[in-house]
């Protein structure tokens, strides 16, 4: 058990825990922050992205060790003060989301795409998202809601 | 048409909100205090006899609860049809996702190595996984209550098979077949089984699909009532006919853990689990062989398939008539000779998922019509044309299609103008691909000039697949659905329908007609949680019959509030009987009269009267029939078309497969939610495409290799190229404003139309799905244990 300090959502956070455990299973169980899904446990189906410095990571293969003094986004962190982020707006405008299950770590794959390229092409969002699987919406109306948004 | 203020509109999901915050509570992340976790004990083998179970190393621990079939208060084996389906084995193992005993406990960890401690003393049987060799006088017998591998057979005889043969011009023999396929919803099964305070029995959060089959069997396995059975639906994440069984099963041993603790009892699956539990798609053989004519007219078809059931008989009773109904496809043919057989085996079973049978004959059937419409030299849109559904025509089972608009012209032509089908399926059909070597040659070292052209390695192809299917259960069921929806004092309304949700966007679809027909806005209505306390039970969320059905029974509660209103108001304003009321914009109003009033305000005025504002609506499916001998019969009350035209890029040297475009034309009679409707199409048709190119579940010795989404390859962003969505409305008298089916439509065509373009691209016919890289260019598939012996 170790204290690790890092940055949440914005916000700095210390917890006490095994350094061993998933990052995943941090923000879920210790933190109660459930948004982040879990769909299979080897970083093949993105539901548990979050951004790690910025970057998409697949927060099932992180340690929680390795956030030490880092920065964790989460999709608890998109919106602020109760409105949404414009991104997930566009993604209720335009049907990105059916069950919702991947919709958190897709959001987030969107999120670290558009900071780094605020105009993506369509073939850097598939790129971008590649890692994240749907199996309800066929991939069309999310690739449809970032291109919008980066209008 | 009706002109509508909502429907057919674009409409934000009821419950987006919350999914795009990441607010919505899926089963996993429902936690209680003092919660437990479990870990399920299986025999690494097929089939055996359990012999005893030896729980000595583990049952001093007190941190360790065991539960097994000794707990079971009431019944042990569930099923739809046969209760042939352990809660927990415990006289034989029938397949590998078997369970025999549940560890529960507070620490998972600690579960996982008690687990390992647990010696299950067994004898090996003889496997079988062969369902070919499952009907044969010595295949090892899977469940000895019945005396053969037999789960089902559906007989449709129609005219004169011999005759039809004997007096057509030319026949084609052909046997196709399909793998196992896996749902892959990506959220994993979970649930929560929570003791309630004294007499009320037990409370149940999960990933479910049908709330109400949930019920039943936890009910039967506790040995309860009904009524003490609550069960809650989560957000479900992904089901496509998957939570169902699966689920009903996790759920009652949730329960039974949770009485015997009398602590929360959480079940929560990895992904391996799931795979490996969960049940399948059918996998099917299919044999046809048809007699035609030289004009391309049918004349005979005979049938023979045989479905995989694997270990238990789940849904295949359902599944394999919907089969036998669909399996001619959507073609006038005078004589026809079908036999659908599901039959056992120790494989993992198989049952409900999305497309219910009919994905694999329409692959096997169309491929077929393309052959004949190849071998006579016409395009494949005449052969079916000549052939294909008309008004007035009969049905394979001697169904006369007449009182809704038979669409399946419409949507083909619908579908190859958007595409440019004919020209480019004639100009595609002139390549000549040169293929480097030949697939069944031993020595695979190239030689010189048997390298492919550099430049001549990507062909393209185009190719349509056309359906038929039955609306909602048909003859399959009782087919009734409920909903409850409460009017409040200020307008606001609570609805309910008792078909659940599965992720599809239902709850968007019904509040859309309940604020139609009241004239008010989505935003208005309060859509809740799927529990089966509070609404009556509406069937499963299966066959597509959701909207039709579930948004029938809202309709008609909606209906009935609106007509409380009206007579409210017809007093109030002192309307005669025939004047018109108008509910829209949020406002009631009377033309003649001149009156308008807010529909926030007349609920007030109407409750403070005593006007009854809450209403339980309900639609009863009209009456079907069917003939079990001879498969003869109305089968489903009505039909739905599609037509699907895939255009795909083939490379030779890779036997990749590139999906350029697909135009999907469907006729899901009137479009409620065109958002949700286009999304039906984007999704069903991705997966659609994955069981075309790339989806299976193998199995060695019965054990499924694939278990994780790093082998199991389900489509990703960059797999799929457009998917161009049309949609035909057509008249149709039933369901919500003659809305019907759509869900599953979309997904059946996919994998036939590729399998015509790739035979369109490079000439050569394939037989047996998935056509992946190595089924392109080696006509077979390659496992694991043969690249292990070192050959190719
Ligand atoms: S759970 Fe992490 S990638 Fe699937
Ligand atoms: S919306 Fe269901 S998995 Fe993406």
């Amino acid at each position: 058990m170790k204290n690790i300090e890092f940055t949440l959502n914005g916000f700095p956070m210390l917890v006490y825990v095994d350094p061993s455990l998933r990052l995943l299973d941090v923000l879920r169980n210790t933190l109660g922050l459930t948004g982040t899904k879990e769909g299979c446990d080897i970083g093949e189906c993105g539901a548990c992205t979050v951004l790690l410095n910025g970057k998409a990571v697949n927060s099932c293969l992180v340690l929680i060790g390795q956030v030490e003094n880092q920065n964790v986004l989460t999709v608890e962190g998109l919106s602020s003060h109760g409105s949404l982020h414009p991104l997930q707006q566009k993604f209720l405008e335009y049907g990105a989301v059916q069950c919702g299950f991947c919709t958190p770590g897709m959001l987030l794959s969107a999120y670290a795409l558009l900071q780094e390229n605020p105009h993506p092409s369509e073939d850097e969002i598939k790129d971008a998202i590649a890692g994240n699987l749907c199996r309800c919406t066929g991939y069309k109306p999310i690739i449809d809601a970032i291109t919008a948004y980066s209008r | 048409m009706n002109n509508f203020n909502i429907v057919g509109k674009n409409v934000i999901r009821q419950d987006g909100l919350e999914k795009v915050t990441g607010e919505a509570k899926f089963a996993d992340d429902y936690s209680f205090p003092n919660q437990l976790y479990s870990m399920m004990v299986r025999l690494s083998v097929a089939h055996a006899n359990i012999k005893s179970i030896d729980y000595s190393s583990i049952e001093n621990d007190p941190e360790i609860i065991i539960i097994d079939s000794r707990d079971i208060p009431g019944a042990n084996y569930i099923g739809a049809i046969r209760q042939d389906q352990p809660i927990f084995a415990d006289q034989k193992i029938r397949t590998y996702g078997d369970v025999v005993c549940m560890l529960v406990g507070s620490d998972p960890e600690k579960l996982e190595l008690a687990g390992k401690q647990v010696k299950i003393n067994f004898e090996t049987l003889p496997t079988l996984t062969d369902p070919l060799k499952s009907l044969k006088k010595d295949a090892p017998l899977i469940h000895e209550q019945y005396k053969d591998n037999l789960i089902v057979h559906y007989p449709l005889r129609k005219g004169d098979i011999e005759k039809g043969f004997s007096e057509c011009d030319h026949i084609l023999e052909q046997t196709y077949t399909t793998p196992f396929i896996e749902h892959g919803y990506i959220e994993p099964e979970a649930v929560i089984a929570l003791l309630r305070e004294g007499n009320k029995g037990v409370h149940i959060i999960g990933s479910i699909q049908n709330p109400h089959t949930t019920q039943k069997v936890v009910a039967t396995v506790l040995g309860w009532p009904l009524a003490k059975v609550r069960i809650q639906q989560a957000e479900l994440g992904g089901s496509f006919g998957g939570k169902d069984d699966t689920m009903n099963i996790l759920s009652a041993r949730a329960a039974v853990a949770a009485l015997k603790t009398k602590r929360p009892v959480k079940i929560r699956y990895s992904r391996e689990e799931s795979i490996l539990e969960s049940y399948k798609r059918h996998p099917y053989t299919m044999h046809y062989k048809v007699g035609y004519n030289n004009d391309g007219k049918l004349i005979a078809m005979k049938i023979d398939i045989l479905a995989d059931g694997g270990a238990y008989a789940s849904m295949s009773p359902f599944v394999t008539w919907r089969t036998v109904v669909q399996a001619t496809g959507p073609y006038e043919i005078e004589n026809v000779w079908t036999d659908v057989r599901a039959v056992y085996t120790n494989n993992p079973y198989t049952g409900a998922m999305r497309g219910f049978g009919s994905p694999q004959p329409i692959f096997a059937q169309e491929s077929i019509m393309d052959e004949i419409a190849i071998r006579l030299d016409i395009s494949p849109d005449t052969v079916r044309r000549i052939n294909g559904f008309k008004t007035g025509s009969v049905t394979a089972s001697g169904q006369k299609l007449h009182d809704h608009d038979v669409n399946l012209i419409t949507v083909m032509d619908r579908a190859i103008q958007e595409s440019g089908f004919q020209e480019k399926w004639k100009l595609f059909k002139s390549q000549k691909p040169e293929f480097g070597i030949a697939p069944d040659r031993d020595d695979l070292i190239l030689k010189k000039d048997e390298f492919i052209d550099p430049d001549k390695t990507v062909y393209k192809g185009i190719g349509l697949a056309v359906s038929f299917r039955g609306s909602s259960l048909g003859a399959e069921g009782i087919d009734t659905a409920a909903a409850y929806l409460s009017v409040q004092a200020d307008g606001s309304a609570y609805l309910l329908c008792g078909l659940a949700e599965n992720g599809q966007g239902l709850r968007t679809t019904f509040s859309i007609i309940a604020a139609e027909v009241l004239g008010i806005s989505v935003d208005d209505i309060f859509y809740l949680d799927h529990d089966t306390s509070v609404i009556p039970d509406s069937g499963p969320t299966v066959a597509s019959r959701s909207t039709v059905m579930g948004g029938g029974a809202v309709k008609n509660a909606a209906e009935k509030v609106r007509t409380a209103l009206q007579k409210f108001l017809t007093e109030k304003w002192e309307l005669s009987e025939n004047d018109e009321l108008l509910f829209a914009g949020n406002k009631v109003s009377c033309k003649r009269k001149n009156k308008q009033i807010g529909f926030s305000e007349l609920c007030g005025l109407a409750r403070n009267k005593g006007v009854n504002l809450a209403a339980l609506g309900w639609y009863a499916g009209p009456q079907v029939d069917w003939e079990e001998e001879t498969g003869q019969g109305d089968a489903y009350f009505t039909y739905v078309y599609g037509c699907q035209v895939a255009e795909v890029s083939v490379n030779i040297s890779t036997g990749q497969v590139a999906i350029d475009r697909i135009v999907a034309v469907h006729d899901p009679g009137t479009v409620i939610n065109k958002v949700g409707a286009e999304g039906q199409v984007f999704g069903g048709v991705t997966q659609g495409a994955g069981y075309g190119l790339w989806e299976e579940i193998s199995t060695h010795q019965g054990m499924p290799r694939e278990l994780n989404f790093d082998e199991y390859l389900v489509p990703t962003s960059k797999d799929i190229g457009k998917i161009v969505p049309i949609f035909v409305q057509g008249k149709e008298k039933y369901g919500p404003w003659g809305a019907k089916s759509l869900g599953e439509p979309t997904l059946e065509l996919t994998a036939a139309a590729l399998a015509n373009a790739i035979r369109n691209a490079i000439g050569k016919r394939f037989y047996n799905l998935p056509l992946n890289l190595e089924e392109i260019i080696l006509q077979r598939k390659l496992r694991k244990e043969d690249l292990q012996r070192g050959s190719m």
